[in-house]
């Protein structure tokens, strides 16, 4: 019956029966992001990333089909080769082991590669090595730093031209770079290496987020479709319906694309150990739930106190308030939610007239 | 019925797409059978195994490089890594800087360093030319055959020297492109004739003077040599060395531009000559400009293809110095001397890639380089030439090995995590939509054929290669894609809320969902074009990815989703609202929310709790439910069902009534639907 509960919620939320006032309560939401924002600030000042190999240079040395994935081992391999610097041990899966290093000479890594074949009893081709120049990841998160700068002039520009309105695009812009700094903020804090696949991670947020915003804007769009011409709600509460309207939706959403994510992230954490699936997994559940969280939360609220600047949209809020206080006697107006059109009229065309029944 | 405005034939576009899928299937099988399609999608390094190395080629003087010199040192690495042998070696440019060359498997030592060794180009004089394959006699023209054989049969010091200088003169007349070097300006002919009479009695000389010292036997590798032409630098063990070289592909790697000041055995690219080159006279850096055009003799342009090539200051007098020299031995080797052949090699690489012969000195710098060339050989050497004006360095960015058994854990991990990911997605919309989910699963079906359909035929025609972070790509995919299933099905569900009839609801709903898709599939398309265009790498592959999902998921819901929801719209099932259908208009309190007019709908607080106490009695009719009883008088069908319901006494639970439904429907479907209709169109 829970089922049944949830329906009955979305019916109640789309009439209006049951509503939140989120676009109401936007400056305590405001400030509850803000606060976010600043810890993960703190914490990509405090705790920083924890770059991994393609970023800082090394030499990767991955054994497979190890019976015994003990770290001393490898450790202690490195260290007899002269290397001062300790190794980052980590084990991938149950029958491999990668041991990162300072970049080596070719004579270092010959020796480290011998070392652990026997060290782990395999076979010598059973050890991959990768060297990896410290400029890579450079190159790529300067390229990554160019394309969002691109995404986001290309992004404003799209959405100024589909909502035929600029605040929209700032409210989602906004929204995306809560997204983008929780998610950096969440990564750093749970300290994993900073890899390509984690860039990848970011990025697939970047077009994640704006995607959840502009599916809630529509609806804010269509709800607020000549607002101006009528005198029964507010721009503001026209939104905030559209938002609540829109909030099964956005549960479902989040749930079914967080589904997947989560279900690599479980394999890749706790089956496979380091590597691309688990990075990219982790920084796609933090952003996709910070980017369902922020396009609800965040993206209209902000939108609407922009929105509420514009001269038309206040003075048209101010005269649908002095016309409610104006009519207290009426009818209680919290009984009666508008949805639908806000227009009446509208031709349906000859097509839409009763038909006679055929039998 | 609520009757539908646009005549839409949903099943027509169900058939043409599945039409359309199986073409598509059946083209693949085709390239299967008779090209070289594969029925599985390629697999990136990552997950193959296989060693990638990352190289940045540097210019040595620190100038600036172009995508030019980029494609030719990649064509270079191409011939050395195809040259060693390494079968299905990628090699491509990344981020238009960096060149990627993945060798499958675990390559030996000897290739990867053969990879990241610089490439020069320099041009060294000719010493001895001889055909490039086994000295057992091939069938070669006739006139070749003779020298050649001559050239081996007499294997003593002194004749193979007279003999193949013979030889090589005869077959570079024949076969070197009939390649010439001459200056480009008319009027200097005379001058550089002038010269090459005066210069050649100090030629021999020289000459004389040489010849002593070769003929007693030296233990240093390296003779002294009056001039790089000079034949004494070849001692026995080059000789040896030359008679030895069989230019099979094994010797086309190139790679070693030898010791510069030092003789060089090595073989032309094409592996049809080998030669004994003398040191480097001009390096590759003092080319300014080399060019591919038609020649131009007396102001009028011929349709023969040349290559002019411009030399800088420096190299100006340096070629000057060789030319005249050569030209010097051109008339010396016709007079009969024992001279090297006036020829002229250009070595990129280590291999020959023209040796054109110089009849006369060119003192300008500027020479055209003419033969039997088509145009496209002619562009050909003339970027070979360009690039040489730049050598290059290459740095190693990253190497990395990958075991093919690790990547496969990875895959099967990851498809393994797609599977549980899917299926938990398949549950969840279960429970949300009931039997429309079945609609959502069936549409990630369709998405996940096509996507494996589109994906093998990438690989197949474009070299497409699945890597982790693609498949990771996809696996995401399915909950983005999902998502406009649940924006087209929250749409109809408001609908039905507003309470309009199935068919209306769908066509309704369809109309708003369509923007919303189109709009949200268009910035997601956007990110992934963006990316791909400024992204290296393995972001690259993954944004490719997203866009293909993209673009499939709009196909899907256009051409699969919606036509299908049309369709069973029409159903009883659906359209008769069952409760299981997760379209019920009862549980969706399609009239819980009256419209009032004035654009207002009543607030259904009243309704609900009518609902609990008064639903049983009229929950089963379709599009009616407890709120209509209290605004209108009851319709006939309902009063009749209303009398039946009171001679079946004792069903007062409410499943019953559910139950019921679809049995007092089939009485009374139409004036219910009708009623609904009726409704719309007031609304409006």
């Amino acid at each position: 019956m829970a089922r049944r509960g949830f329906s009955q919620w979305g019916n109640d939320l789309h009439t209006g029966r049951r509503s939140y006032n989120i676009v109401g309560q936007r400056k305590g939401f405001f400030a509850v992001s803000l606060v976010i924002v600043a810890l993960c600030a703190l914490v990509l000042g405090i705790r920083g990333f924890n770059f991994g190999i393609e970023f800082t240079g090394g030499s990767e040395f991955t054994v497979s089909g190890v019976s015994d994935t003990s770290q001393s081992i490898a450790t202690e391999v490195v260290e007899k080769t002269g290397v001062t610097e300790i190794p980052r041990v980590s084990s991938l899966g149950s029958s491999a082991v990668r041991v990162q290093t300072v970049p080596l000479e070719q004579a270092q890594i010959d020796e480290v590669k011998a070392g652990l074949a026997e060290a782990y009893d395999v076979g010598a081709d059973a050890v991959t090595v990768t060297t990896i120049g410290a400029t890579w990841g450079k190159d790529v998160s300067s390229k990554t730093i160019q394309g969002l700068i691109v995404f986001v002039l290309l992004v404003t520009l799209v959405m100024t031209a589909y909502f035929r309105n600029w605040r929209m695009a700032a409210g989602a812009i906004l929204a995306l770079f809560h997204d983008l700094i929780l998610t950096l903020g969440a990564y750093a804090l749970v300290g994993w290496e900073v890899t390509p696949a984690t860039m990848i991670g970011f990025l697939t947020i970047l077009g994640y987020s704006i995607y959840d915003t502009v599916v809630v804007f529509d609806k804010v769009r269509e709800n607020t479709d000549g607002i101006l011409a009528q005198k029964r709600s507010t721009y503001e509460e026209q939104a905030n319906l559209a938002v609540n309207q829109t909030l099964v939706r956005s549960i479902n959403t989040s749930v079914v694309a967080l589904l997947p994510v989560s279900s690599i992230l479980f394999i890749g954490a706790f089956v496979l150990g380091a590597g691309t699936l688990r990075d990219i997994a982790l920084a796609l559940f933090v952003g996709m739930a910070a980017g369902t969280y922020s396009s609800i939360f965040l993206a209209t609220p902000i939108e609407v106190a922009l929105r509420d600047r514009e001269p038309a949209i206040k003075a048209h809020t101010e005269k649908v308030l002095a016309l409610r206080a104006g009519a207290e006697a009426g009818e209680p107006a919290a009984a009666y939610a508008v949805t639908g059109k806000l227009l009446p009229g509208q031709h349906q065309g000859h097509a839409a007239q009763p038909r006679r029944r055929k039998k | 019925m609520a009757s539908s405005t646009k005549k839409t034939r949903p099943l027509r576009t169900l058939i043409s797409l599945a039409i359309l899928i199986a073409l598509a299937v059946g083209g693949l099988a085709a390239g299967v059978k008779w090209g070289d399609a594969d029925w599985t999608p390629n697999l990136a390094l990552d997950l193959e195994g296989g060693t990638q190395i990352i190289l940045t080629p540097v210019a040595t003087d620190g100038s600036a490089i172009t995508e030019e010199d980029l494609r030719q040192a990649i064509n270079v690495i191409r011939q050395r890594v195809d040259a060693s042998g390494v079968a299905e070696a990628e090699i491509s440019s990344q981020g238009g800087q960096n060149i990627v060359v993945a060798l499958p498997g675990t390559p030996d030592q000897a290739t990867l360093d053969l990879v990241r060794r610089s490439a020069q180009m320099n041009f060294r004089p000719v010493l001895v030319q001889d055909y490039g394959f086994a000295a057992e006699p091939t069938p070669t023209p006739s006139a070749t055959d003779e020298s050649t054989d001559k050239a081996t049969d007499e294997p003593t010091d002194k004749a193979t020297d007279e003999s193949t200088d013979e030889a090589t003169d005869e077959s570079t007349d024949e076969a070197t492109d009939g390649a010439t070097t001459g200056s480009t300006g008319g009027e200097s002919k005379e001058s550089t004739d002038s010269a090459t009479a005066t210069a050649s009695a100090t030629s021999t000389a020289t000459d004389n003077a040489t010849d002593e010292p070769t003929s007693t036997p030296t233990t240093q590798p390296k003779t002294e040599a009056s001039n790089p032409s000079d034949l004494a630098q070849i001692t026995d063990t080059v000789k040896k060395e030359f008679d030895a070289l069989v230019c099979d592909d094994s010797k086309l790697t190139g790679g070693d531009s030898g010791d510069p000041d030092a003789v060089l055995v090595t073989c032309s690219d094409d592996g049809l000559y080998k030669y004994i080159l003398g040191p480097v006279e001009i390096p590759g850096t003092q080319i300014k400009n080399a060019q591919s055009g038609l020649r131009v003799v007396n102001n009028a342009t011929t349709n023969e293809s040349v290559v002019n090539i411009e030399f800088s200051n420096e190299g100006k007098e340096a070629f000057y110095q060789t030319t005249k020299r050569l030209a010097e031995q051109y008339a010396q080797g016709s007079a009969g001397a024992d001279v090297a052949p006036n020829l002229f090699a250009m070595v990129l690489d280590g291999l020959v890639i023209s040796a054109p012969q110089v009849t006369q000195a060119i003192p300008d710098g500027r020479a055209e380089i003419s033969g039997s060339f088509t145009r496209q050989s002619a562009a050909t050497l003339a970027n070979q030439l360009n690039f040489g004006s730049l050598p290059l360095d290459f740095k190693v960015q990253s190497e990395m090995e990958i075991s093919a058994t690790l990547g496969s854990e990875q895959l099967q991990k990851g498809l393994l995590a797609g599977l549980i990911g899917l299926i938990l997605v398949v549950l969840y919309s279960l429970v949300q939509y009931r039997v429309l989910g079945f609609v959502t699963v069936a549409s990630l079906v369709m998405a996940t054929i096509i996507t494996y359909i589109v994906i093998t035929y990438l690989s197949w025609l474009q070299g497409y290669r699945l890597s982790l972070a693609g498949v990771t790509g996809l696996i995401v995919a399915i909950g983005i894609t999902a998502d406009s299933f649940i924006v087209y099905f929250e749409r109809i569900r408001d609908e039905l809320r507003d309470g309009r009839a199935l068919v209306g609801s769908v066509e309704k709903g369809w109309d708003r969902a369509r923007r919303t898709i189109l709009a949200s599939d268009a910035v997601n398309l956007l990110a992934a074009i963006v990316l791909f265009f400024l992204a290296v790498g393995g972001v690259r592959g993954f944004a490719y990815t997203l866009g293909l999902t993209t673009v499939i998921d709009v196909i899907v819901v256009f051409f699969f989703t919606h036509p299908l929801m049309e369709l069973l719209a029409r159903t009883r099932f659906f359209g008769g609202g069952h409760p299981a259908s997760g379209l019920d208009p009862r549980q969706l309190g399609g009239r819980a929310a009256v419209y009032q007019g004035r654009g207002r709908v009543r607030a259904p607080q009243a309704t609900v709790r009518k609902k609990e106490s008064d639903g049983v009695t009229l929950g089963g009719f379709a599009g009616s439910s407890a709120t209509d009883v209290e605004d209108r008088p009851l319709t006939i069908a309902e009063r009749r069902a209303l009398a039946l319901r009171e001679e079946k006494p004792s069903q007062p639970e409410p499943t019953t009534a559910t139950d019921e439904a679809p049995d007092t429907q089939d009485d009374v479907p139409e004036a219910a639907t009708t009623e609904v209709a009726g409704e719309d169109e007031e609304k409006h």
